[in-house]
């Protein structure tokens, strides 16, 4: 879960180009500060249009494959060669092309449990018994850009580029009510839907 | 539903379904009492599940045992290992799906890629029972797994059958790490969804708290990648490593390097047509027929027919290589394959895996939901019947006469084999009852746009490319 920006202008839309050209203008032409957006599915050039950096999970996945590896070989050279050796038709006690197959499971194993705990931490995931959303049309058909901003100004700025921007709706997040859990919002002003 | 709906000829889906028809139409069965067609399927699956137990609680009794199996040498494997291979192989097609057609960047898999994720993983856990009845003492199976232990004894890291354990359990494992990854932002559109305020706080548990965010989403697809990019050599290795418990061997019939392609052809092969099999039942009982459309199943027909010709390729070569190595206790197996006492399951092999599917290369046929349902299962006894050939045939006679003998299942043999689908048909039967059966937000991704322009297109192309240049969209087709 991403931390929620207070105070923030934010904007919806029904489709991912418009959003993706919004975050992109923002970022790259208005210059706002920490612009995040929200959307139904992975949006492919929005990582470009935010300015985002490359996840780091991945990285996190292959030191585990290699850490992996290394361990399940060395379980097997040790418990064979080490802590109990037992001579099989006078084969060598490490005999590693008969372990690399469990080696290669082992490896696999861990990058497994590195790749979904790196995106877990990542993302601030673990089970909560009540999640704070923005808005609950986001996980089904709404895009959603959130501009985080500083003072009264900077707040119409916002506002009125989501305007230009013929943004479906304008909201401004106010605060977070901790004890009921949920977002506070505040009409935009002069907020009228406009025609479709 | 409205025939507005059905996609034109030249398109997967329907560019008229929107967002948020997916979403209701992929969640509402998961809020509603299921429909009477499903409650025959599933008493039917849990009556043969019984079949399963039965057999396995009488195996516990003492007096009984093992020795209710017809198990005894030269076959001690028996129909336990045929049923092993057979859903370990199963299993495989949701692997390809999920990780290799992900790779290919094969946008049709998004329909099916769910079903064929729980399918892997229910497959693989039906496949751990077989090993779990056969160690005789089930409540020591954990002896497999290298523990320091009182006895201070490891386990013998040369023998194939341990490279078995870890690369069974491992592929299990990271199937449902894959799977569960791919359902979080599910289980937050259900969250969302949800009315009851029980139902909202356990999708809310189950979805980790995921809200869409691009940067969750940004860390979310590299991982997804990631998995993607562990799970294709791990779903290769799976079915190599349990070849080699045979292929190491020196059994005349086993003894060969063509075992580890030739395995896991067979086990997409099979794994593609449970897949057809387990769709075609879906989309009746959840009328998803705008979903996985005839195209889809076209394209699953397809890959079928490929495995089928490639797999038909290995048992030529395997007389080939049975004659031209001049072996003759190669050549006598291979011999008594055809014309042995075990001449019928062969003969039902070749028949239903090299002959029947050919039927596919006729398009009416590969669209025909009737008849692509009854191949389907002629190939899923084909493919039993494949591993049965190998392990069975194989065993019965090997170098000394004095070792020879015929197996024959006893009536618990064929209950446990049987019992074996009933208790896979109730896992996805309730996966279809209580889990969003098609990943939404994938589906989401690839709906065809709409027809009408966004309220912006005046200011891009239609992938986001602004006049600033540096909008970051590349279409597919320009990447690499």
């Amino acid at each position: 879960m991403a931390k929620i920006p207070v105070p923030a202008v934010m904007g919806f839309y029904d489709d991912a180009d418009d959003l993706m050209l919004v975050c992109d203008r923002a970022v790259h032409r208005e210059k706002f500060k920490g612009v995040d957006s929200y959307s139904p599915y992975p949006i492919h050039g929005m990582e470009e249009a935010l300015g985002l950096k490359r996840s780091w999970v991945s990285t996190v996945a292959r030191i585990g494959l290699i850490l992996g590896a290394f361990l399940g070989f060395i379980l097997q050279a040790w418990t064979s060669a080490v802590d109990w050796p037992v001579n099989i038709g006078g084969k060598p006690y490490v005999s590693w092309p008969a372990f690399v197959p469990v080696a290669f499971e082992a490896g696999v194993l861990l990058a497994g449990f590195a790749n979904l705990l790196s995106m877990f931490a990542a993302c601030h995931l673990y089970p909560r018994l009540k999640t704070i959303v923005l808005s609950k049309r986001i996980t089904n058909d709404r895009f959603v850009i959130v501009i985080p901003v500083k003072d009264a100004e900077e707040e119409q700025r916002a506002v009125d580029f989501l305007r230009e921007h013929k943004t479906l709706k304008v909201k401004i997040i106010e605060g977070i009510d901790q004890e009921q859990q949920r977002v506070i919002f505040r009409a935009a002003p002069l907020a009228e839907e406009p025609a479709r | 539903m409205s025939l507005a709906l059905d996609p034109k000829e030249d398109e997967l889906l329907s560019s008229n379904i929107k967002m948020e028809r997916v979403t209701e139409d992929v969640l509402a069965p998961m809020g509603r009492f299921p429909s009477w067609p499903w409650h025959i399927a599933f008493g039917i699956a849990q009556t043969l599940m019984l079949l399963l137990l039965i057999p396995v609680a009488l195996q516990m009794v003492p007096g009984y045992g093992l020795g209710i199996f017809g198990l005894q040498n030269p076959n001690g494997w028996g129909l336990y290992i045929v049923n092993f291979v057979f859903w370990v192989g199963i299993g495989h097609a949701g692997t390809l799906i999920s990780a290799i057609l992900f790779l290919f960047r094969q946008n049709w898999r998004t329909s099916i890629n769910r079903s064929a994720e729980a399918m892997t993983i229910f497959a693989v856990m039906t496949a751990g029972v077989f090993p779990l009845i056969h160690v005789g003492r089930t409540w020591v199976a954990y002896w497999l797994v290298p523990y320091p232990a009182e006895r201070a004894l490891w386990p013998q890291f040369r023998s194939p059958l341990l490279w078995d354990v870890f690369a069974v359990t491992t592929y299990f494992t990271i199937s449902l790490l894959f799977w569960y990854q791919g359902l979080i932002p599910d289980w937050a559109t259900a969250r969302d969804r949800a009315k009851n305020k029980f139902f909202r706080m356990l999708y809310s548990v189950l979805s980790f708290g995921w809200t869409g965010s691009a940067r969750d989403w940004n860390h979310y697809e590299r991982a997804y990648r990631q998995f993607a990019f562990l799970a294709t050599p791990l779903v290769l290795s799976v079915h190599s490593i349990v070849s080699f418990d045979f292929a190491v061997s020196l059994i005349p019939g086993w003894h060969t390097t063509i075992f580890p392609p030739y395995f896991v052809v067979g086990a997409i092969f099979s794994g593609f047509a449970m897949v057809v099999t387990l769709l075609t039942i879906m989309r009746v009982l959840y009328r998803m027929e705008h979903y996985i459309t005839d195209t889809h199943l076209e394209l699953m027909n397809k890959v079928i027919l490929a495995t089928s010709i490639i797999v038909a390729y290995a048992y030529g070569s395997e007389f080939f290589i049975a004659w031209y190595s001049g072996h003759e206790y190669e050549q006598y197996q291979f011999l008594s394959r055809p014309f042995g006492v075990y001449a019928i399951p062969f003969w039902i092999m070749v028949t239903c895996n090299a002959f029947i599917p050919q039927l596919f290369w006729f398009k009416k046929i590969r669209r025909s939901v009737p008849a692509m349902f009854v191949i389907s299962i002629f190939v899923n006894i084909g493919m039993w019947f494949e591993r049965f050939n190998i392990f069975i045939i194989s065993l019965h006679n090997d170098f000394l006469p004095s070792n020879w003998g015929v197996y024959i299942p006893t009536i618990f043999d064929i209950s446990v084999t049987i019992g074996s689908f009933g208790l896979f048909f109730t896992l996805f039967l309730a996966f279809t009852r209580v889990f969003p059966t098609l990943a939404i937000a994938e589906l989401k991704a690839t709906l065809p746009s709409p027809s009408h322009g966004s309220r912006l297109s005046h200011l891009h192309d239609g992938h986001g490319q602004d006049d600033l240049g540096h909008a970051g969209y590349i279409p597919p087709e320009a990447k690499d």
